[in-house]
């Protein structure tokens, strides 16, 4: 009788436990948001984790961006060529990066480049008893090193989606027009024509927003919240990337039901 | 007010574990103490509750006649400002030159213009002898400078308390003798009070005023250092000597060593 | 890193994240959607309204004059009663005619307005009379079909889909 009670008892311990984690979880985010007043008053120290979030990820973004791009186009090609609409190739690209891919695929690359970054910073800095030491200092830790983290990446992401599908345009671009021959007028008109800035674009921008926060508060609290040793800071930066890519995904879901039901 | 600190019957504990039972400790002014007992006795979170990081599950600390427990943040950060922590290891910002991890806490507390600032900070680095490595970064300094840069950070803002968390702990023989020096004399010459948790016994031995022993979270036994050498209570001459079996024994709990070995008849 | 560097390296990050907004919401998005403030709207009901969707565009000679804002029904009629926003712009005589076109032959569908001839012009909330149904396909299979039954000489199907609609 005991040794069915106890997976039980284990499951329940663990349930219990991982709402609390996420009631912690939701006041620490309410601390950031509280704290933030020397984020934005200091601005200089929120400037200075823009580049440790925002710019050392360009290259990555960039890069990926272009490639998904130059994917697109050449899927796409292949598949509106048997129905003889390859004009429309630069709607398919451009509607599904602004959409969909350039806020998804950013927020994803976003979370395992610099996500992982910061949670292994803050981890190694409890391990390394920094923060306690900025604690009897009389200086917050929550405010000084936590909540500009978290404002540069909110500020980043939206950036790094938008040049993201900027460079996947270009991308499919480069290979519907320039490699494979599709009409350059078409393909920007059309664009032009079918892609709205209100639903499109303005909604992928508030994605790519939201999962900012996402991921920024996922990472900043792994990282507050790993266990002081080498082993709980990398445990804690491989949950950061899973759980990210999870959010990511299934607020993705959400907001596109709730962004795209109108128009059907 | 002679004592800085009192801990008073303190306790504490995590929930049902309990950690500290029944602690009455004191420090006065321009002493050194030293709090000394096992690994996991409870010596850091005695450290902890003075900061105020923790707070007792029953009785009172007072640091300058004020309680810390019933104190809320901002009186907290007030009185953290007069008191100066030096962490095991250091704990210096890893991401600022140790000039910069000095110059923090002038930087976040005071509004001292940056070349009254850059003095002050050489004067601390010229107390723990290392005005030359103001520019160098915590990642290339050995173990024995973090500590001393750490010891300048922490009387950065002339705190009249000072805490230190193991600090001789990895050191070599020439930089125990350095650090055990500074201790006394910052303490003496700046009119600190200094609360040393460690288990180094000869060197702390040597410099402290009054040393308590802490064991499984009661004070086992207290005095001067004379009172400790001379003790002979079984757990301070275990301690003292490093005996390696005493009241805290040797051998992990285990079952019978012929049965383990299958001896048994 | 010291502080000019990384000030220079974080505005050019910026400024190309903001460009990148801009080149997506201007070049690539069309921005010239029509803002309620500059508009008024019409209705016209329809037998049909086929695939018609709101924020369609309405156009008339070819050009984007306002969009869909909203389809109901109307239950009296038994009428699709579709609203329009219209460009303050541009205004159409009373006696204009509604009619819901296809863009191409797999495309979206668009209402196009063809002016008439009144002095008089349409103001906000007024209703267009004279109105086009979208041309569904079996209907048009099922008319030829019926045609040809009645008319075994002549392939061609009766004239007059325009109805005039009563007030």
């Amino acid at each position: 009788m005991t040794s069915l009670l106890q997976p039980l008892a284990r499951l329940g311990r663990r349930t219990v436990e991982g709402v609390s984690r996420l009631g912690y979880a939701a006041r620490f985010f309410l601390a950031i948001l509280l704290r933030s007043g020397t984020a934005f008053g200091r601005f200089g120290l929120t400037i200075r984790e823009l580049y440790f979030s925002g710019v050392l990820s360009l290259i990555i973004i960039l890069v990926s961006g272009l490639f998904v791009g130059m994917v697109l186009g050449l899927q796409g090609y292949e598949t509106l060529q048997t129905y003889g609409s390859e004009e429309v190739l630069g709607v398919l690209v451009a509607l599904s990066l602004v959409r969909e891919l350039g806020p998804v695929v950013a927020a994803l690359l976003f979370a395992s480049r610099a996500g992982s970054a910061i949670t292994a910073e803050i981890g190694l800095m409890k391990a390394t008893e920094q923060l306690a030491a900025m604690e009897m200092m009389a200086v917050d830790p929550i405010a000084r090193v936590v909540a500009p983290r978290f404002w540069a990446g909110v500020i980043s992401m939206p950036l790094l989606a938008g040049l993201f599908s900027a460079m996947g345009i270009f991308g499919g671009y480069l290979v519907g027009v320039v490699l494979i021959g599709v009409d350059e007028g078409s393909f920007w008109s059309q664009m032009q024509a079918n892609v709205d800035f209100e639903e499109d674009i303005l909604n992928g921008f508030i994605k790519s927003l939201v999962f900012g926060v996402a991921v920024t508060a996922i990472a900043l609290f792994e990282g507050y919240d790993a266990p002081p040793t080498a082993e709980g800071v990398s445990g804690a930066t491989t949950r950061t990337v899973v759980t990210s890519s999870l959010a990511i995904l299934a607020l993705d879901f959400v907001l596109t039901a709730f962004m795209f039901r109108g128009v059907s | 007010m002679d004592n800085l600190v009192e801990l008073e019957n303190v306790s504490f504990g995590y929930g049902t574990r309990p950690v500290l039972r029944g602690i009455n400790l004191t420090a006065r002014r321009g002493q050194v103490i030293a709090i000394m007992g096992n690994s996991g006795c409870g010596k850091t979170t005695l450290l902890r509750l003075i900061g105020g990081q923790i707070k007792p599950t029953g009785g009172v600390v007072r640091v300058a006649g004020q309680d810390v427990g019933g104190m809320d943040t901002e009186a907290l950060y007030q009185l953290r400002r007069k008191m100066g922590m030096l962490f095991q290891f250091g704990a210096l910002f890893t991401d600022m030159s140790v000039f910069n991890n000095i110059a923090f806490q002038l930087r976040e507390h005071t509004r001292l213009p940056e070349d009254a600032i850059r003095d002050m900070v050489l004067m601390k680095l010229h107390a723990v002898g290392l005005r030359g490595a103001a520019d160098l970064m915590p990642s290339e300094l050995s173990g024995g400078m973090a500590r001393r840069v750490a010891l300048a950070r922490a009387i950065a803002l002339d705190p009249t308390l000072v805490m230190y968390d193991e600090p001789f702990a990895g050191l070599d023989p020439i930089s125990l003798g350095v650090t055990g020096n500074l201790i006394r004399r910052l303490t003496d010459t700046l009119g600190l009070t200094s609360i040393v948790v460690t288990h180094d016994v000869q060197e702390s031995l040597k410099i402290v005023d009054y040393v308590y022993f802490v064991s499984d979270g009661v004070i086992e036994a207290e005095g001067t250092p004379e009172d400790i050498r001379a003790s002979g209570l079984p757990f301070v001459h275990q301690f003292v000597h490093g005996e390696p079996d005493g009241p805290v024994p040797f051998h992990y709990p285990a079952s019978a060593y012929a049965q383990d070995l299958g001896l048994a008849g | 890193m010291n502080r000019a560097w990384l000030d220079i390296w974080v505005g050019l990050f910026v400024v190309a994240g903001i460009g990148a907004l801009m080149f997506l919401a201007l070049k690539v998005g069309s921005m010239n959607t029509v803002s309620s403030s500059e508009s008024y709207e019409i209705t016209a009901n329809f037998d049909n309204i086929g695939g018609l969707k709101a924020r369609a565009p309405v156009k008339s000679a070819g050009v984007v004059v306002g969009r869909v804002a909203a389809i109901g029904f109307d239950d009296k009629t038994f009428e699709a009663r579709v609203t329009m926003s219209l460009d303050k712009r541009y205004a159409f005589p009373k006696d204009s005619s509604a009619a819901i076109l296809t863009s191409g032959l797999l495309g979206e569908q668009y209402i196009g307005l063809e002016a008439g001839a009144d002095e008089v012009k349409l103001s906000n909330g007024d209703q267009v009379k004279l109105t086009q149904s979208a041309v569904v396909l079996e209907n048009l299979i099922g008319q030829f079909l019926y045609s040809k039954a009645e008319q075994p000489t002549s392939g061609l199907p009766s004239e007059g889909n325009l109805n005039e609609q009563a007030q």
